[in-house]
C-alpha cells in the first residue's frame, strides 16, 4: 500500500485539465499529439503491437469516445477524451504494493515510478476511470503524466509548457491549469460553467472537471416572421411596394 | 517513502525545422523536431496563420506516415500483366528515358493522347503548367470529385467559394449556418471558429442528415433528406421576401439587381442582359425611368417594373424574376417539408433567426472605409450570419445550383464580405467568374507546340467550349463539353472509363500523380479495374496502352501501373503553398507557404515535381529548357519555386520579392526567397489594413491593395450576381439559338439545368431509379477527422482510431428491419451489391446510411498485413456507385454527375438494405473482396515501427514481452 500526501492545505496546488465537452468534436487531436509526445517524452515508447497487422493495439494515455445521449432526433451528441484524473484520493496509489504510484505533494500529479512498477496492474483494477494502460512489451503500467516533462521544461517556449493535448486541441476545448487555486481561469471556468468531476459519489476526488455541453435556451426562438402588408395584393406586389418605400427613404 | 525524483526539463531533440503538414488539405505550419537528423515529434507553429499552434490528429500522426512501411523504395517496371503487382526495379536513368521516351513519341504526333491526371496534389500551379507547355488538353486535378460544383457556383456568383476562397467572420458571426459534410477541409481553421462562436455563444446550426463531429455540438441539428438542401435554402429565401427582410440598399449597390434582362420569348437574346453598344449593363432610372449605364444610376435604379428598351424589346430587372420565383408556393415551407423531411415550422424559425441576427442584431465596426464611388463611410456595417458548406452540397447532381441558392441567401441578406457575414480571403474576389478560359479546342492543340493557353479555366457561353463542329468533347474527360459546360476543376472522374472505352478517342499514356483511381477514387471500383485491363480484341495490347504512376506510397493504384516513379514524403522535398493554386490565406490577409526538406531521402526516390521538370527538360518544353536546350532549373523545383516567373514579377510565391526582398505580390526573383521564408517559419502573409477588410467588391483601398499584389488586373468594382447570364447563353443553345448548337439529345438538358436563376431539382439518380421505393435509403460518406484518404487508414496511429468502417442507420429503422447492432446486411444499388456489418445510431435522418469514407483497403496494398481489419471488414461504398446514370429515351447514358459542371454526383446514391444471408453473416467479411495484392520490391518490413528512443522515465532492460 502506498500513501498519499497530505494535500488539505489551502493554497495546495492541483494541477489538471478541464475539458468542455460543449466544444469537443471528437477530433482526436488531443490522443493523437499525446501518443506522439509520450511516444518520446519521459515515458517513452509507447508500445504499439502489430502495428500494420490484423489486430493493432497499442498504449494511449489519452482516448476519446462518442455517445449518445436521449433518443431520435432529440439525441445529444458527445465526445468524451478519458484520460487520468489526478485525483486527489487516488485509489491507484493506494492500492499500489510497492509505492510506484504516487502522487507528488508539490503539484498533485499522480506519475508511476518504472523502477518499482512490478506491473501487477492492481492500479487498473482500482482506477473506476480505465485511465491507465498496462505497457505489455515493457511490462510496466504508464498514464497520462499532464506532460510533467512539457510543463516545466525550460527548453520549450513558456506558451508550449502546457499538455501535448491542450496545445494541440483546436476548438480549444482543452485547458491547464492549477485547480487548487480558486482564481485561476481553471477555476473560474468550473465555476461559470458549472463544471463537475466524473463519479464524485466514488469520493475519488478527481482534480480534472468537465464542462457540460451549455444549454440550448429553445424559449429565446424568435416569432415566424409577419407577411408585408398589403391584403388582396399577391406577395409579389407586396413586396415591391415595400421595396419602393424603403428605397425611396 | 521519498518521492521519486524526475527529470522535467530534458531536450529530447537537437533541432526544430519550420515546415508545412501535408497529413490533408488543410496545409497547417508545423515544427519538426529533430534528433541527431531524425524526425522526434512534430508540434503545430504557434505564428503560422492557418493553425495558431493548434495541430489536428491527422498532422501529429505525421511521423508514422513519414516513416511508413508502405513507402515505396525505388523506381519500379511492370513485368507481370496488368493487376498482378509484378514488378522489377530499375535504375531512375532508365525509368526517366522510358518516361521521356513515351512522352516524346505521344508530343511529336498528337500531344492529346497524354491524359496526365493529379490527385490531392498541392502544386498544380506547376502540374497545369506543365500540361500546357506538353500541349495537351487532357489535365486535371481531383476537383471533379470533390468540389468543383463547391467553387464554380461561388466564382459564378460573387466571385469567391466556401473554404479556401473564403470563411465565416469568426469574430462577428451571431448565426452560423453549417450544411453538409465539412470535416474534412479548412479542418483546423474551422475548429477553431467553432471554438470562437461557442465562447461568444453565438449559435451554430447544423443542416446534415448525420449528426456527428461539428454537427454533434451545434445549438441545433437538421437531419435534412440527403440532396434536398436546396429546397431548404429556397424556403427560407421564400420567408425572408415575404416579410421584406433583405437588404435592398446591398442589393442596389453591389449586385445586379436592377440590371434589366431582355424580355423577348423565343427570341435569340431572350433572357441575356440588356446592354448599350459600349457593353455596359442597363437599368432603369426609377424616378425618370431613362434607361442608362448601371454604373451612371447610383442608388437609383429600379428593382422591379418592366421597360421597353430602344429597339422595343421588352426588359425587366432580374430581381423581379428572383423575387417572383421564390414567393410562389412551391417554395413555401410547407411545401418543401416532407422532401426535406425538415417541419415548415423548423424552416420557418430558422428564417426567423436570420432575419433577427441580420437586420435586428446588425453590428457596426468604427471602421471608416470608402467605396469605389468615392463615398466615405464613417462605420463598416455588418449582417452576422454566416454559411459554410462543402461536399454534401457539392457531390449532387444538383450541387452547382444548390450552392447558387445558398450565396443567393447570403447576398439578399447582404452578408458577403461584411462583419459577421462570409468573408473573401485574398486574392479572392475576382470578377464573376474570373476571366481565364481553358484552352484546347479544334486547332489549338498541335504536335510538339504548348496549348495557347492552360488546360482549365471558365467558360461563358458555348463559343467556349472545347468541342468540335460536331459537337464532340476534344478532351478526354469531356470536360467543357455540352455534357459539361462549367468543368472548371476537369473531370477526373470519368478518365479511365472514357479512355477504356475511347470515347471520345483512345489515348496512349495516362500519366496520375498522388490519385488512388483504382480504389477509393474510383466510382465502381469493379468496372475501373476492368477498364485498366481491357485488351484490345485484335491486337491483344491494353487498351490504355501506357500507365506512369508516381506515388509514395504502395497503394491500390500501384499494381495496374507499367511504370512507377516513387515520389517522397511530405518531410522529404520543397513545395510551395502557391496563392496561384489554392491559397492558405485568411480574411484578413493574404498568405503563402513553403515546405522544406526537414530530412533527406533514406530510398531511391524523388519528389514528383522535380522529376516532372526534369522529364519538361528532357522533353524540350518551352519554358523548362532554356534556349541552349539546357534545363532552365537545374535545381529542380526549388531553382523553379524561386526564379519562374507566370507573368512578369509573379511567379509561384508572393512574398519577400525584388532585388532587395521586400516585394509583395509581384517583383523580380530573390534569390534569397526560400532562406527568407525559412527565416520566418516557412509562410508569409501580407495583411490588410481595417479598412481593407470589408465590401471588398468596392473597397477602393482594398482593390488597390490587390491591384498592388497582383491579384487583379484593375482597380475596379466588382459586381455580384444574383443572375448567371452565361447560363442563359447555354440555355438559349438548348432552345436552338446562336452559331453553336448541341447536339439534339443535349437540348433538353440544357433548357431543363441551365437556369441563370439558381433553382431546386430532384438530383438525377433518384429521378432515374423512379420508384422510390425499389432504393429507399440515401448513402452516403463522410471522412473522419482523424483521418484523410487512403493514405491515412495505413498510419500505425491512425488505424488504431479508425480500423475499420462500418454502415451507420438510424436505431428506429434497424428496429424495423428487426436488426441490431453489429448485424451483417447487404446493400444493393441499381449498380452493384456489398456486405457490410452496421452500427445503429439515434443522430441520423432515419432515410439515409452513411459509413465513413476511404477505410476500407484491399488485402495487401499499403502494406498492411493481408488480414488486417481494412480489407476483411472495411468497405468502399465506391462499389455501389455508378458511373452513369440508367438508359435514357434514345438509350444514351449521361454521367451520374452535376449536368452544368460534370461534378461527380457519389452523394446521389440510392440503396436498399436487407439482413445479409447466413453463410454471408457468419464469415463475418464485408463483400466484395479483391484478390490480395503483393508487396512491390524492396518493401519495408511491416512489422517494424519507428518507437521513440527510451524516456528517462522508463528503463528497457525491464521489458518482459
Amino acid at each position: 500500500m502506498t500513501s498519499l500526501p497530505d494535500t488539505s492545505a489551502a493554497g495546495q496546488k492541483k494541477l489538471g485539465l478541464v475539458i468542455d465537452l460543449d466544444t469537443c468534436v471528437g477530433c482526436q487531436a488531443c490522443a493523437v499529439s499525446c501518443k506522439e509526445w509520450n511516444d518520446q517524452g519521459m515515458s517513452a515508447p509507447l508500445s504499439d503491437r502489430d502495428p500494420h497487422g490484423a489486430d493493432p493495439l497499442g498504449v494511449w494515455l489519452n482516448r476519446v469516445h462518442g455517445y449518445e445521449a436521449g433518443e431520435g432526433a432529440e439525441a445529444q451528441g458527445v465526445y468524451f477524451p478519458r484520460s487520468c484524473l489526478h485525483c486527489e484520493d487516488a485509489a491507484c496509489v493506494t492500492v499500489c504494493p510497492t509505492g510506484a504510484s504516487y502522487k507528488r505533494a508539490e503539484d498533485g500529479i499522480v506519475l508511476v515510478d518504472p523502477d518499482t512498477c512490478i506491473g501487477c496492474k492492481l492500479c487498473s483494477w482500482a482506477c473506476p476511470y480505465g485511465a491507465r494502460e498496462y505497457d505489455q512489451d515493457q511490462g510496466v503500467m504508464k498514464k497520462c503524466t499532464l506532460c510533467v516533462d512539457r510543463i516545466y521544461n525550460d527548453n520549450l517556449q513558456p506558451e508550449d509548457r502546457v499538455p501535448a493535448c491542450v496545445k494541440a486541441c483546436p476548438t480549444g476545448a482543452r485547458h491547464f491549469g492549477d485547480l487548487g487555486d480558486p482564481d485561476s481561469a481553471v477555476s473560474r471556468l468550473v465555476d461559470e460553467r458549472e463544471g463537475y468531476g466524473l463519479l464524485p459519489e466514488l469520493g475519488y476526488k478527481p482534480v480534472n472537471k468537465y464542462l457540460p455541453p451549455r444549454r440550448r435556451d429553445a424559449a429565446a426562438a424568435p416569432p415566424s416572421l409577419a407577411s408585408l402588408a398589403g391584403e388582396g395584393d399577391g406577395l409579389t406586389e407586396r413586396f415591391f411596394r415595400w421595396a419602393d418605400r424603403v428605397l425611396s427613404r | 517513502m521519498a518521492e521519486p525524483r524526475v527529470e522535467t526539463s530534458l531536450k529530447s531533440w537537437d533541432e526544430v525545422k519550420s515546415t508545412t503538414c501535408y497529413m490533408c488539405a488543410c496545409r497547417c505550419g508545423i515544427q519538426v523536431h529533430l534528433k541527431d537528423g531524425q524526425v522526434r515529434h512534430i508540434e503545430g507553429n504557434r505564428d503560422h496563420p492557418v493553425n495558431k499552434g493548434v495541430l489536428c490528429g491527422k498532422g501529429s500522426a505525421g511521423i508514422q506516415q513519414h516513416l511508413s512501411p508502405a513507402r515505396l523504395t525505388q523506381p519500379l517496371r511492370r513485368v507481370g500483366p496488368r493487376g498482378a503487382g509484378q514488378f522489377e526495379p530499375i535504375s531512375w536513368d532508365e525509368a526517366l528515358a522510358t518516361a521521356s521516351g513515351w512522352l516524346a513519341e505521344i508530343r511529336a504526333s498528337d500531344p492529346r493522347k497524354l491524359a496526365f491526371f493529379t490527385g490531392r496534389d498541392q502544386s498544380q500551379a506547376l502540374t497545369g503548367w506543365w500540361a500546357q507547355q506538353f500541349g495537351t488538353p487532357n489535365f486535371a486535378a481531383h476537383g471533379g470529385f470533390c468540389s468543383v460544383n463547391m467553387a464554380a457556383a461561388g466564382l459564378y456568383t460573387f466571385g469567391g467559394s466556401f473554404w479556401e476562397f473564403g470563411e465565416p467572420d469568426w469574430e462577428h458571426t451571431r448565426l452560423f449556418l453549417l450544411f453538409g459534410v465539412a470535416e474534412d477541409h479548412s479542418s483546423n481553421p474551422i475548429k477553431i471558429g467553432l471554438g470562437k462562436l461557442k465562447a461568444r455563444g453565438a449559435k451554430v446550426v447544423s443542416i446534415n442528415p448525420v449528426r456527428s463531429g461539428y454537427s454533434a455540438i451545434a445549438d441545433e441539428w437538421v437531419g435534412i433528406r440527403p440532396g434536398t438542401d436546396g429546397l431548404l435554402v429556397g424556403a427560407l429565401i421564400h420567408e425572408l421576401l415575404r416579410a421584406g427582410k433583405v437588404d435592398l440598399d446591398y442589393l442596389q449597390r453591389h449586385s445586379d439587381a436592377a440590371w434589366l434582362l431582355i424580355q423577348d420569348p423565343g427570341g435569340a437574346e431572350d433572357g441575356l442582359i440588356a446592354r448599350n453598344e459600349a457593353g455596359e449593363p442597363l437599368v432603369r432610372h426609377r424616378s425618370t425611368g431613362a434607361l442608362l449605364p448601371a454604373k451612371e444610376a447610383g442608388d437609383e435604379a429600379a428593382l422591379h417594373g418592366a421597360c421597353t428598351l430602344a429597339d422595343g424589346r421588352k426588359a425587366i430587372p432580374s430581381f423581379q424574376l428572383l423575387v417572383e420565383r421564390f414567393l410562389d408556393e412551391a417554395y413555401s415551407p410547407e411545401r418543401v417539408a416532407e422532401a426535406c423531411s425538415v417541419p415548415a415550422e423548423t424552416i420557418r424559425r430558422l428564417a426567423a433567426e436570420i432575419a433577427r441576427a441580420a437586420f435586428e442584431e446588425a453590428i457596426e465596426l468604427d471602421i471608416p472605409w470608402t467605396d469605389s464611388q468615392g463615398r466615405r463611410h464613417e462605420k463598416t456595417r455588418g449582417r452576422p450570419v454566416a454559411l459554410h458548406a462543402m461536399r454534401g452540397i457539392s457531390a449532387h447532381s444538383n450541387g452547382f445550383q444548390t450552392c447558387r441558392l445558398l450565396h443567393l441567401l447570403q447576398l439578399l441578406i447582404g452578408s458577403i464580405d461584411v462583419p459577421g457575414g462570409f468573408l473573401y480571403k485574398p486574392p479572392y474576389p475576382k470578377p464573376p467568374p474570373p476571366g481565364i478560359k481553358p484552352a484546347g479546342k479544334p486547332g489549338q492543340v498541335e504536335p510538339g507546340k504548348p496549348l495557347p493557353g492552360p488546360p482549365l479555366g471558365f467558360v461563358t457561353g458555348p463559343e467556349d467550349l472545347l468541342v468540335d463542329v460536331d459537337g464532340q468533347p476534344q478532351r478526354i474527360d469531356k470536360a467543357f463539353s455540352w455534357e459539361a459546360p462549367l468543368a472548371a476543376h476537369g473531370l477526373m472522374q470519368r478518365v479511365i472509363a472514357n479512355a477504356a472505352q475511347r470515347d471520345p478517342y483512345g489515348i496512349d499514356l495516362l500519366f496520375l500523380y498522388m490519385a488512388n483511381m483504382s480504389w477509393n477514387s474510383a466510382v465502381n471500383v469493379p468496372d475501373t479495374i476492368a477498364h485498366l485491363t481491357a485488351t484490345d480484341p485484335d491486337s491483344g495490347d491494353y487498351v490504355i496502352p501506357r500507365i506512369i504512376y508516381s506515388d509514395a506510397y504502395a497503394s491500390e493504384m500501384v499494381a495496374y501501373t507499367d511504370l512507377i516513379l516513387p515520389d517522397t514524403t511530405y518531410l522529404e522535398r520543397w513545395d510551395c503553398i502557391s496563392l496561384l493554386d489554392r491559397p492558405i490565406s485568411d480574411a484578413e490577409g493574404a498568405a503563402d507557404a513553403i515546405r522544406q526538406p526537414v530530412v533527406a531521402p533514406d530510398r531511391d526516390v524523388r519528389p514528383f515535381q522535380d522529376v516532372l521538370l526534369d522529364l519538361g527538360a528532357r522533353l524540350g518544353l518551352p519554358g523548362m529548357t532554356r534556349e541552349d536546350g539546357t534545363p532552365r532549373f537545374p535545381g529542380g523545383y526549388s531553382d523553379y519555386i524561386v526564379n519562374h516567373e507566370r507573368a512578369p514579377g509573379v511567379g509561384p510565391l508572393a512574398g519577400f520579392r525584388g532585388e532587395d526582398g521586400e516585394a509583395k505580390g509581384k517583383g523580380t526573383p530573390h534569390p534569397r526567397q526560400l532562406e527568407r521564408y525559412i527565416e520566418q517559419g516557412c509562410f508569409w502573409r501580407s495583411e490588410l489594413a481595417p479598412e481593407e477588410r470589408y465590401y471588398r467588391f468596392a473597397n477602393q483601398a482594398y482593390l488597390d491593395w490587390a491591384v498592388s499584389h497582383g491579384f487583379l488586373p484593375k482597380a475596379e468594382p466588382i459586381t455580384l450576381r444574383l443572375y448567371c447570364e452565361p447560363l442563359q447563353r447555354f440555355r438559349l443553345a438548348g432552345q436552338g439559338h446562336g452559331p453553336l448548337l448541341p447536339p439534339e439529345r443535349e437540348r433538353a438538358r440544357l433548357t431543363r439545368y441551365f437556369d441563370p436563376l439558381p433553382f431546386w431539382y430532384q438530383p438525377l439518380e433518384e429521378e432515374a431509379i423512379g420508384d422510390a421505393a425499389a432504393y429507399p435509403l440515401h448513402a452516403v460518406t463522410q471522412r473522419p477527422m482523424a483521418m484523410y484518404h487512403s493514405w491515412g487508414s495505413q498510419n500505425a496511429w491512425l488505424r488504431q482510431i479508425h480500423g475499420w468502417n462500418r454502415l451507420y442507420m438510424a436505431r428506429a429503422r434497424a428496429e424495423d428491419q428487426e436488426l441490431a447492432d453489429g448485424d451483417w446486411v447487404a446493400l444493393e444499388s441499381p449498380h452493384g451489391r456489398i456486405v457490410v456489418q452496421i452500427a445503429v445510431m439515434e443522430g441520423v435522418n432515419p432515410d439515409t446510411v452513411w459509413t465513413w469514407n476511404a477505410i476500407g483497403k484491399r488485402s495487401g496494398a499499403w502494406n498492411l498485413a493481408p488480414d488486417a481489419p481494412e480489407a476483411r471488414k472495411g468497405f468502399l461504398l465506391n462499389h455501389l456507385i455508378g458511373e452513369l446514370l440508367p438508359e435514357r429515351e434514345g438509350g444514351y447514358r449521361y454521367a451520374a454527375s452535376d449536368p452544368i459542371t460534370g461534378q461527380a454526383a457519389w452523394y446521389d446514391l440510392r440503396v436498399r438494405l436487407s439482413r445479409a444471408s447466413p453463410e454471408e453473416a457468419a464469415a463475418a467479411q464485408s463483400q466484395p473482396q479483391f484478390a490480395t495484392l503483393p508487396q512491390p520490391p524492396g518493401s519495408a518490413d511491416r512489422s517494424r515501427l519507428r518507437q521513440g528512443p527510451a524516456g528517462a522515465n522508463h528503463k528497457p532492460d525491464r521489458g518482459t514481452a
